[in-house]
């Protein structure tokens, strides 16, 4: 309990400083904490599978994002400070989002007793699906058709992000080529984690079906490894008019949308199993699912092309 | 007042916080932040109904716990998508104020 009152008094703080602070790249390293922070409170809420996506995604690639943006922007952001709103909008906001704190604590306090689960139901299916992890289970099975849509978002953004391009690097080479030092810190670093790295991501993949971790995680990982070799200049994105590229980024969705199809066929359902071959139709939809979320998030952090490849 | 309960009245703090930032920051790269904050409150509230859920021998609702890993992929999606936006902007024109009238 103590533990749990001073992580949320870090985690508020952290928040102020991430709102209060003068410069943005100060806000951005604030935000980043305030995620690794949060990924602790996932941990006491019993949630690890949730605290792995806040540790990769929520804090470390968002971060990235935000980073590269925040030193990229910082002239244009310092121009903008310019027009801060009065006093009295600031004394209304304030005043418009405590009412709003105190609301959702006030609903926090008046939840009903006993709790409203659906755990009972998930543990009483889960030998049925051959998945020995409830999030997996949920994720891949209970509620597919939400992942099979979310990956289908994921590749949308990315759609949404190219067509930012320039004319003339329409289908080139997204982000800037980077030269390290080749006996620089940083191509050491990559060099030796990125190895190590993609065995991790592979092995948090594999395991999601009866531990913490799953393909979401995974993908993180593997994607973050990309970026890292990226950013020590050890490998370049491919031009994103590459058909092989292409067809890793649409061979998640089209293969879970497949499955899902053969349901109708298999179990009388859209992404329905058959009971006996469940964890194996669920593996064959998680291994290009993996492949290719790593893929776009990769992509997306690499951002629109911005180069034509050299002659 | 249980353990949950602590994480549920931060999440509370976390959105208000998040809504103050996106209102009175006008550097939108700012916007970005605080809404992520609102996110990470929103979250952290489906978190806590899950965790109060724990039952069948697990520590939480894993229903809610899934539901949240699809929302970290969206908002990671969402922010990334932004900040293109965001950066284009500033390529065409040279700022990034979202004021019509400049």
């Amino acid at each position: 309990m103590v533990f749990d009152i001073g992580l949320t008094l870090l985690v508020v703080a952290v928040a102020v400083w991430t709102i209060a602070a003068r410069d943005t790249f100060a806000a951005v390293i604030g935000f980043v904490a305030f995620g690794l922070l949060l990924a602790l409170a996932w941990v006491r809420l019993a949630a690890p599978d949730v605290a792995l996506t806040e540790a990769a995604l929520g804090s470390g690639v968002t971060g990235v994002v935000l980073l590269g943006a925040s030193t990229r922007l910082r002239h244009a952001e310092i121009s903008a400070a310019d027009k801060k709103p009065g006093a009295m909008l600031r004394a209304a906001a304030a005043v418009l989002c405590t009412v709003v704190s105190a609301g959702l604590a006030a609903i926090v306090l008046v939840l009903p007793h006993p709790a409203p689960t659906l755990a009972p139901q998930a543990a009483a299916n889960m030998a049925a699906t051959g998945l020995g992890n409830p999030v997996t289970a949920v994720l891949m099975a209970y509620r597919a058709i939400d992942t099979l849509l979310e990956t289908v978002v994921l590749l949308l953004a990315l759609l949404g992000l190219w067509s930012l391009t320039p004319d003339p690097f329409w289908g080139g080479l997204p982000g800037r080529r980077h030269h390290d030092d080749p006996d620089g810190v940083l191509t050491f670093a990559a060099q030796l984690l990125v190895p190590v790295g993609i065995l991790v991501g592979i092995h948090i993949f594999w395991v999601g079906s009866v531990a913490p971790g799953g393909e979401f995680q995974g993908a993180t990982i593997l994607a973050a490894m990309w970026i890292l070799a990226a950013m020590a200049g050890l490998v370049d994105a491919p031009p994103v008019s590459r058909r092989w590229l292409r067809l890793i980024l649409v061979a998640g969705p089209a293969v879970f949308f497949t499955i899902g199809l053969a349901g109708f066929a298999m179990a009388g359902g859209f992404l329905a199993y058959p009971e006996s071959h469940a964890k194996l139709l669920i593996v064959m939809i998680e291994v290009p699912v993996t492949l290719s979320i790593a893929a776009t998030l990769a992509l997306l952090v690499a951002g629109p092309p911005d180069r034509m490849p050299q002659q | 007042m249980s353990d949950a309960t602590v994480y549920g009245l931060c999440s509370g703090i976390l959105v208000g916080l998040g809504l103050f930032g996106l209102i009175v920051h006008p550097e939108p790269l700012r916007k970005i932040l605080a809404f992520n904050l609102i996110g990470g409150g929103v979250f952290l509230l489906f978190g806590v109904v899950a965790r109060r859920g724990a039952a069948a021998g697990f520590g939480g609702d894993p229903v809610p716990q899934a539901l949240v890993i699809t929302g970290l992929v969206v908002a990671f999606a969402a922010t990334a998508l932004a900040v293109a936006l965001l950066r284009r902007l500033f390529q065409e024109t040279g700022r990034t104020t979202l004021r019509s009238d400049g």
